[in-house]
């Protein structure tokens, strides 16, 4: 087996990845879903989806379940290509950008073949995720145009020039970052963010040195969001306005895969933002004897999860709720006990951190969404044009002054 | 055949054949479409030259930033699909034989040159090089470009406020 691996590793190490990471990512997309309407609905004082499955959890194969079997329309008069081609432009380009994302530092191997904890490891990664971010474009101008009705077209027209624009500023906000980071390497910027100042407060590029990204992360997280098309940026899909924007005429698995894009474009600028202002994969604790607990922490917070999901899950109002929470609770505490053993230990640190921060970043993402009010279009714009771009490039020659003054 | 020529061979292939059909579709969004297909499948080519970065920015630039603007234009128009109209004399007179004359043109030199398609020259074309080319040994070059479509945007700034003001 290890000679075949050696021999064709891309058939043994390479489409194992990449069949793993997929089925993460849909599934995850699936629950994101989940999540965010839980989330939505707490703010608003309801309780979200809670009747299919124990806390509405199977409430994503249901909807999926629906998707795939509604009828999918194609309006008469549509541009038949362009029309199909939209959404799986949108759907693939949104998940082919997870593919650069390193997810922790340390290498696996597989029949010794030694491969990172990522697709693969690009020196232009930030490149490629601009770029493919910059194709995405298409996906919303194609299917907006293609629907051959006004709603989407008026839709597909606002987000194109919406996305245009806040792409100028995406790119400049995180200039600051490369600049200090020296690469577009993203395990190299995540790892150009280690040490401490002081002993205790992690040099992560948000506060790292010379130049301290706050207002490169602010610039970067605002037009990201305005980038992925989602509230309070959402103008694409303006329900009183415009029904709902470039995908009203789009019915049945074609919606659901402009919808999964959304999510996946969502995931994929958590990572980002995780990667480039805060120390990605690495532990917001000294990696000294007296921090050697915090190595416990993932195991505790699993272990912990899962007792609190059995306590709470055999007093469920369902039979099937009192069968399947403490069984996922169960699932957790195994999970926790897994993570303390000596060999994953060190194994765990780098995910772990890294899911927990995009977790993070995630609910910020829907709690943005479920207390800004919509801007106005010209706002917008004018939001883009006249603040968010000079101060990006107002970030870049201050970050330049500092690298060249420290360096002087 | 080796992968590279391969990869050329199926790059080079989607090019002109998205070349070919962007003066054959009849609808400018179709046309649009097919030269974004040129561009990405020409930055293709640059990678497989080593040219990493010149491969991004051909996306970024062209696919991303220019033919969106095209397509936001043809949107925006809603320029319908072109008709189609009989060779003007001038055309079938001039523009034929140039074309042929152009086409053996190409066709001897491309014939009479040496295919180098195994391997990058050297390497990886690293970005921090290509950057030092830029900034340092040709950096007058470099600016004066630049300022050349400072003037063109100018230029179509002052064009289209004059029309607005009359």
């Amino acid at each position: 087996m290890n000679e075949f691996a050696a021999q064709h590793p891309i058939l043994v190490v390479a489409l194992p990845k990449i069949v793993v990471l997929l089925f993460v990512l849909l599934t995850a997309l699936a629950y994101l879903t989940w999540f965010e309407r839980k989330v939505v609905a707490h703010i608003q004082a309801r309780w979200g989806p809670y009747r299919v499955g124990p806390h509405g959890l199977l409430q994503p194969l249901a909807d999926g379940v629906k998707f795939l079997f509604k009828e999918d329309v194609t309006p008469a008069g549509a541009d038949k290509f362009a029309y199909f081609l939209a959404p799986f432009l949108a759907l693939s380009l949104a998940i082919t950008s997870i593919a650069v994302i390193p997810f922790g530092p340390k290498e696996f191997s597989v029949f010794g073949q030694s491969t990172p904890l990522s697709i693969t490891n690009l020196n232009i990664g930030l490149l490629v995720l601009f770029a493919i971010t910059s194709m995405g474009v298409y996906g919303v101008v194609l299917a907006g145009w293609a629907s051959n009705s006004k709603y989407p077209l008026l839709g597909g027209l606002r987000s194109s020039a919406q996305m245009v624009s806040y792409e100028l500023a995406l790119t400049m906000s995180v200039v600051g970052v490369i600049l200090m980071a020296g690469t577009f390497n993203l395990s190299e910027i995540v790892n150009a963010q280690q040490g401490f100042h002081w002993g205790f407060v992690p040099r992560w590029n948000l506060i790292g040195s010379p130049m301290p990204q706050v207002l490169g992360f602010f610039l970067f997280f605002t037009s990201a969001i305005a980038e992925t098309n989602r509230a309070p940026f959402d103008l694409a899909e303006a329900e009183s306005e415009l029904v709902a924007g470039f995908h009203t005429e789009y019915a049945s698995f074609k919606f659901a895969m402009f919808f999964m894009a959304e999510y996946a474009s969502m995931i994929t600028v958590s990572c980002l933002a995780t990667i480039l202002f805060f120390g990605g994969w690495l532990s917001p604790f000294p990696q000294t004897p007296i921090w050697a607990w915090t190595h416990y922490i993932p195991a505790a917070v699993f272990a912990a999860a899962g007792l609190a999901l059995i306590v709470h899950g055999v007093r469920y109002i369902t039979m099937f709720g009192r069968v399947v929470l403490p069984a996922m609770g169960v699932a957790l505490c195994g999970l926790g006990v897994l993570c303390g053993q000596p060999g994953v230990l060190d194994f765990v640190q780098g995910p772990f951190w890294f899911l927990l921060k995009i977790t993070i970043f995630l609910f910020i993402y829907v709690w943005v969404r479920g207390t800004l009010p919509r801007f106005r279009y010209d706002q917008l714009m004018g939001f883009g044009w006249k603040l968010l771009l000079p101060l990006a490039i107002f970030n870049v020659v201050i970050t330049s002054l500092a690298i060249v003054w420290t360096q002087r | 055949m080796t992968p590279q020529i391969a990869m050329f061979l199926v790059l080079a292939a989607v090019a002109v054949a998205g070349a070919v059909s962007l003066i054959l579709q009849r609808h400018p969004i179709h046309s649009a479409l097919s030269l974004i297909t040129v561009m990405v499948a020409l930055a293709g080519l640059y990678l497989l030259q080593g040219a990493e970065f010149v491969a991004a920015v051909q996306i970024i630039v062209y696919g991303g930033a220019i033919m969106v603007l095209f397509v936001f234009v043809i949107m925006l128009l809603n320029a319908g699909e072109e008709e189609r109209t009989n060779m003007s004399r001038m055309a079938r007179y001039v523009g034929v034989p140039l074309g042929v004359v152009f086409m053996i043109e190409i066709a001897y030199w491309i014939g009479s040159a040496t295919l180098h398609l195994n391997a990058p020259a050297s390497g990886v074309v690293s970005t921090r090089d290509l950057s030092n080319l830029l900034f340092r040994e040709y950096v007058f070059p470099f600016e004066l470009t630049s300022f050349l479509i400072l003037i063109a945007l100018l230029g179509a700034l002052v064009l289209a406020r004059r029309e607005e003001s009359e």
